[in-house]
């Protein structure tokens, strides 16, 4: 029983961070049609930058409850300073062309910033453990548990509502929903695509961001740490289906749940649990659980 | 897609072919030994591309070509051993069977996929076989494991002479792997393969199969991926997981991508390029060299979206 809590428990704090990149990853997908290999290099700018900014309050002797505040700053700031740099500098000159093409553009950029962060931050590890204790232990039954990790459950669950709810009951959200339906049309309503697109882009990239620098405290932020979570969260996208929120959700809390099963029950299986779990959805349901078919185009 | 390559062309490219691979085996003899193994193992890891290239004649690309390195590495390294097989030619041969045959099941169920669920399937594979051959440590676990110097024909290979001769093996299965490419790309089947690209649905109409040239295409690169693995693992003298890992396999599609899909000869141009490019810049810029490589495949795409083969292809084919 304790095992089985244990296990819930764990994949519940993995599923959450990975729902917050994954959903960044699924949203510019749905509006840009870009799969993109460089968000995991946005988790990483975020986690490097939650640790320069958590650095700075720590030296600054500020309370030790800013530090949340400065690693949700953290991520506003890679957002502010890397999407119109990425999205205006580089992507638009690509778009429209095809999405296996965007694929490798963004692999380009995930090179190149892969070296970039390695510049800035150098290839020593980072360490930022102030936040980890802010909201101390929760004991379960025979169990400790960290209440961060419960922390970053309900920060998946606003930062999952709060999308939601942008996108469905907002009138940008509709303008959105619009571009992703028939970008053209939208066009000649008079919607402003290029600027839908900047923003869906900037949302995707402080997604990331987010995930990253609320991560950090868990982790050793160090070169490498981009390399694993593209994959993983493209499983999770995978799973659920490309540009689909529910989809990003239960693609989260699956590969989560496989994580922290194989984890616990059987470790040999860790490394490639999720992929296996990922390659079985495409070959059943190759659109993700939550995509509808869509008719082949002649 | 009109053909105007004809039985005439073919023999001007196989004596170009074989040209250049004497030029280059002679070549060899003069070259400082840093050369000859960066030219082996652009030859070898061109194999691997070629595959990729191969595939993305169809309009798919693959991202888990790591995979069959692999398992064409590992197969040769066992069997050289366990088995106690140690010449070089079966070893790399043995390398693309194994690979082969352990894609073909793949294969069929591969054929239905496109774009980037085609990518992502192939990804999750390789994925899926990084992580067994981390965990298992009958393998060496992530260490992976050496294997000593093979032997060619039976004659063992003293040390001055073994970096040469794996050289010429290399350079002469890829000599041979390439014509035996261009002849493909130009049957009627490869030139389906180029029409699937264009439109799948007037190929079945016209009564080609689809699914049958994809599957083939499958099988022929995990040859070509494993054959180039063995290949590759008998200069290192070592194999290890991350053969298979996503960014091994993410190189070899910047290859491909560099080549474009015209020419075979600039896959092995391509690949050259990028040992050069790996090999200068990890000695003179450790810390930029992906840097470097990212702008160079920006670059590619935006201005040589063809590749460079489209600079010398441009009349063959349109």
């Amino acid at each position: 029983m304790a095992a089985t809590l244990t296990i819930l428990i764990d994949g519940l704090t993995y599923a959450s961070w990975l729902f917050i990149v994954a959903l960044g990853l699924t949203l510019v997908f749905g509006v840009l049609k870009i799969l993109n290999i460089a968000h995991g290099s946005f988790y990483a700018l975020g986690a490097y930058a939650a640790a320069s900014f958590v650095g700075w309050t720590a030296s600054m002797k500020w309370a030790p409850e800013l530090s949340l505040v400065a690693m949700l700053l953290a991520a506003v700031a890679v957002a502010a300073i890397v999407a119109p740099l990425t999205e205006r500098g580089l992507m638009r000159f690509f778009y429209g062309r095809d999405e296996v093409l965007l694929v490798l553009v963004t692999y380009a950029m995930f090179l190149i910033m892969e070296d970039v962060t390695k510049l800035v931050w150098g290839a020593n590890p980072y360490y930022v453990s102030e936040p980890y204790s802010l909201f101390g232990n929760i004991d379960i039954g025979v169990q400790t548990y960290v209440g961060y990790d419960f922390a970053l459950v309900a920060l998946a669950l606003i930062v999952g509502l709060a999308v939601w709810w942008g996108l469905n009951r907002t009138r940008s959200g509709k303008i959105v929903l619009a571009v992703i339906h028939s970008a053209e049309i939208a066009a000649s309503m008079g919607v402003n695509v290029s600027r839908v697109y900047m923003g869906a882009f900037s949302v995707g990239i402080f997604l990331a961001a987010l995930g990253g620098a609320f991560t950090a405290p868990m982790i050793s932020v160090q070169p490498g740490v981009s390399v694993g979570v593209i994959i993983v969260s493209f499983a999770v996208v995978i799973i659920g289906g490309l540009g689909s929120i529910e989809g990003a959700a239960v693609g989260a809390l699956i590969v989560g749940m496989a994580r922290s099963l194989a984890v616990h029950v059987a470790p040999v299986t860790e490394l490639f649990s999720v992929y296996v779990v990922m390659a079985i959805v495409l070959m059943f349901r190759p659109e993700g659980l939550f995509q509808r078919i869509q008719a082949r185009k002649i | 897609m009109i053909q105007t390559e004809t039985a005439v062309g073919h023999g001007r490219t196989v004596a170009l072919g074989l040209a250049a691979f004497v030029l280059l085996a002679l070549a060899g003899l003069a070259m400082p030994k840093w050369l000859t193994f960066l030219l082996t193992m652009a030859a070898a890891n061109g194999l691997v591309s070629l595959g990729i290239v191969g595939l993305m004649r169809g309009g798919v690309v693959p991202f888990g070509q790591g995979m069959m390195l692999a398992l064409g590495g590992y197969a040769a390294a066992l069997a050289f051993n366990k088995l106690g097989v140690t010449d070089a030619l079966l070893l790399a041969l043995g390398g693309g069977v194994v690979a082969t045959l352990a894609a073909a099941p793949f294969a069929p169920l591969l054929s239905r996929y496109r774009g980037i669920f085609f990518a992502m399937l192939t990804l999750a594979l390789s994925m899926v076989t990084y992580g067994l051959l981390m965990k298992l440590s009958a393998l060496g676990g992530s260490d992976g494991f050496n294997l000593g110097r093979p032997t060619l024909f039976g004659q063992v290979l003293a040390d001055a002479w073994v970096g040469y001769t794996l050289y010429v093996l290399t350079i002469a299965l890829a000599t041979v792997m390439a014509l035996l490419a261009r002849v493909y790309f130009d049957s009627t089947r490869g030139l389906v393969t180029l029409a699937v690209r264009e439109n799948e649905l007037r190929v079945e109409y016209l009564g080609g199969s689809v699914r049958q040239a994809m599957t083939i295409n499958f099988i022929l690169a995990a040859f070509c991926g494993g054959l180039g693995g063995a290949l590759a693992v008998m200069s290192l003298g070592h194999v290890e997981p991350t053969f298979s890992f996503w960014t091994t396999s993410g190189e070899f599609v910047f290859v491909a991508i560099l080549a474009g899909w015209q020419s075979v000869a600039a896959v092995f141009i391509a690949s050259t390029v990028l040992e050069v490019v790996r090999s200068f810049s990890s000695a003179y810029f450790p810390n930029t060299w992906q840097l470097a490589l990212g702008l160079f495949l920006l670059f590619v795409i935006r201005f040589l979206p063809k590749g460079i083969g489209s600079l010398w292809m441009r009349g063959s084919t349109r």
